[in-house]
């Protein structure tokens, strides 16, 4: 009897496993062509696709595809500017957000609840139904440069960061955090005389450890993944154009999948591995979202 | 709660304002300002000024009528029919070109039935946004229940106690941090029509039976396609919100369940889903407004083709505003979509409050 429970419960640890196993071929199969197409000559890799060839490094393996990629397009330039506007509007979205959403949950002024329903309603509203009168609403933008105003941010670093430094959900995610830390802590810091600006610094926001990584993450994987429409209508010059609209340069007249593959492997690349690294802090933020939601 | 030491109006303004003027600036005033834009003939770039045209932007994106068109008779009065034995119709354009039928100019065929020898046919102004309209309600329709329980699945599954099950979960998630666009041209190959990789598989399970079916260049098969990408890409996300919501559920419900000897549906029925109330309200929410803005794959993947059977609202309102420098085009089909995500988020809301 023992015998045979313990063959049945190997039996379905086994089927468990492959169950597991099979689903995790589902979502890597893609990614593990695209690495290994990379590799290849156009010729084979266009042919491989009929076989299981496709996921294997096979054949003509070498890095010819990587250097004819950076002949063909500045994507040093590119991985730069996606990287600079990411980390900038991180930054600028964490400070900004942290102290609307601590004058929300600590301090009390007028019209406190106004401004938050109205933050809370922009949830609602999708970037994509305002992209085209926020596009005519930039080009007429004034910037004070060191030479004197200039009119329109077009071809810009800063119409890439400025607009997407303050989102609601950020603001909101902060907000739930803020209100689970003790009161008592804050009140008493005001009662010893301390300012406001010195509980932001010292106390609140040495104990937002884990919403700062959210709020962190979240907009990382906006700002480097997902900036596409955006950059594509206002970014025209090479010089400040993000790696999503960089793709354009390997789909002129004749494309060259081997670039194409070797390209999307190396603008993947960093944001894969910093999951990788941090996938713990990844998971828990995208889990943090939702258990208070 | 108001207490002396929290008050202070001065401090509160300072703290609260930079974030809110840039919200302000840049999502609160482009969106009255594409409200304002529907409603004239503003172009991005035009020698004339733009004018106040009145609700004349939405007469046209949304006027849609029924008409009837006889079939055609020989002069004996018989029904004419064609080769194969289907009944001839007189061409759309008779009634809406004709004179007599000023409301209808400028219409086309949106679709058909038939009702007896007639036919009815639905004409709109605005074809295009029809089917873009449709296209993304579809679209909502099915990646909702596709992704949403797709997900929960997935977090069934990996919510084990088994070696190693951290990995799975590592890989299950790894498209949600991949950009849509790499996804979209990935999948591409997936989908080709010729030797893409889902043609190559079916035919190895079918030893050569199954015929390869160009999955993005068929009217029938494209919009399938990409909603069945979008779940793939997104699905690991929501797994990682139901798991959230599965690890609240607290241990004693289910030891309690056990005790009681309830089958495994029954444990999941009156246990697990009960208690994934809030989970679910939140994925239901966050899939359907993601789905609203669907964009990029379009872009990427079919540009609407073919024959506008992947046309989306946003990428109308793109294509419009942006391609064909028709900004109060763009805007009105902009107006038209936040009313519709304001409208179901309303009914979302109510729907799920009622059940509490």
């Amino acid at each position: 009897m023992a015998l045979v429970s313990a063959e049945n419960r190997g039996l379905r640890l086994a089927s468990r496993y492959a169950t597991l196993i099979v689903v995790a071929l589902v979502f890597m199969f893609p990614l593990v062509f695209m690495v290994v197409s990379s590799l290849k000559p156009d010729q084979q890799l266009l042919s491989d696709t009929s076989s299981l060839r496709a996921f294997l490094p096979v054949g003509d393996i070498s890095l010819d595809n990587y250097y004819a990629a950076f002949e063909r397009a500045p994507i040093g330039r590119f991985m730069l500017n996606s990287m600079f506007v990411t980390v900038t509007t991180v930054i600028l979205s964490i400070l900004l957000c942290s102290m609307a959403a601590f004058s929300f949950v600590f301090l009390e002024w007028r019209g406190r609840n106004v401004l938050l329903t109205v933050i809370l309603a922009t949830l609602i509203i999708p970037f994509e139904t305002i992209a085209v009168p926020l596009l005519l609403f930039v080009s007429k933008l004034p910037w004070l440069g060191t030479d004197g105003v200039h009119w329109g941010w077009l071809n810009t670093y800063r119409v890439q960061i400025v607009p997407w430094i303050v989102d609601g959900l950020t603001i909101f995610l902060f907000v739930q955090f803020f209100k689970d830390l003790p009161r008592e802590l804050i009140e008493a810091a005001r009662v010893e005389g301390a300012s406001w600006m010195m509980i932001y610094r010292r106390i609140v926001m040495p104990l937002s450890g884990p919403v700062l990584a959210t709020a962190a993450i979240l907009k990382c994987l906006k700002m480097y993944n997902d900036q596409y429409l955006w950059p594509l209508i206002v970014v025209q010059d090479e010089a400040h154009r993000p790696v999503m609209v960089g793709l354009g340069y390997f789909f002129q007249l004749q494309i060259a999948w081997g670039e194409v593959m070797a390209y999307l492997t190396l603008i993947s690349v960093p944001v894969i591995a910093f999951y990788l690294i941090m996938q713990r802090a990844f998971i828990s933020s995208i889990a943090s979202t939702g258990v208070k939601g | 709660m108001a207490s002396r030491l929290t008050r202070s109006n001065r401090a509160g303004w300072l703290f609260a304002l930079p974030g809110f003027s840039l919200l302000f600036l840049f999502i609160i005033i482009p969106f009255f300002f594409a409200f304002w834009l529907s409603l004239t003939n503003q172009r991005l770039v035009s020698p004339n000024p733009a004018e106040f045209v009145g609700l004349e932007n939405y007469r046209k994106l949304l006027s849609v009528a029924v008409v009837t068109l006889e079939p055609e008779r020989d002069e004996a009065g018989q029904i004419e029919r064609d080769s194969d034995g289907a009944i001839k119709y007189p061409r759309v354009r008779t009634i809406t070109r004709n004179s007599d039928n000023p409301q209808y100019r400028g219409m086309g065929e949106w679709f058909r039935w038939h009702s007896g020898d007639n036919a009815k046919v639905v004409i709109a102004s605005d074809v295009v946004f029809m089917k873009a309209l449709t296209n993304t309600l579809i679209f909502a329709l099915f990646i909702v229940p596709l992704q949403g329980g797709g997900a929960l699945l997935l977090a069934l599954l990996i919510n084990q106690k088994l070696r190693g099950i951290n990995a799975f979960r590592t890989i299950y998630f790894l498209p949600v941090v991949v950009s849509i666009v790499v996804i979209s041209l990935l999948w591409r190959f997936i989908y080709d029509g010729d030797d893409g990789l889902l043609n190559s598989l079916l035919g190895m399970l079918s030893f050569g039976l199954f015929e390869p079916v160009d999955w993005l260049g068929r009217t029938d098969t494209a919009l399938g396609s990409i909603i069945v990408m979008s779940a793939w890409q997104a699905v690991g996300f929501h797994m990682v919100i139901w798991l959230a919501g599965l690890q609240t559920i607290s241990p004693t419900l289910y030891e309690a369940a056990a005790i009681e000897g309830s089958s495994r549906w029954q444990t999941f029925r009156y246990v697990t889903w009960p208690g994934l109330r809030n989970t679910a309200v939140l994925v239901l929410i966050v899939i359907t407004m993601q789905a609203f803005a669907l964009f990029a794959q379009i872009n990427v993947m079919t540009n609407g083709g073919p024959l506008d059977s992947t046309q989306t609202l946003v990428f109308q309102a793109v294509e419009r505003g942006y391609g064909k420098q028709d900004i109060s085009g763009g805007s009105v089909i902009s107006v038209v979509l936040f009313l519709l995500v304001l409208l179901i988020s309303a009914v979302q809301g109510i729907l799920t409050r009622e059940r509490k």
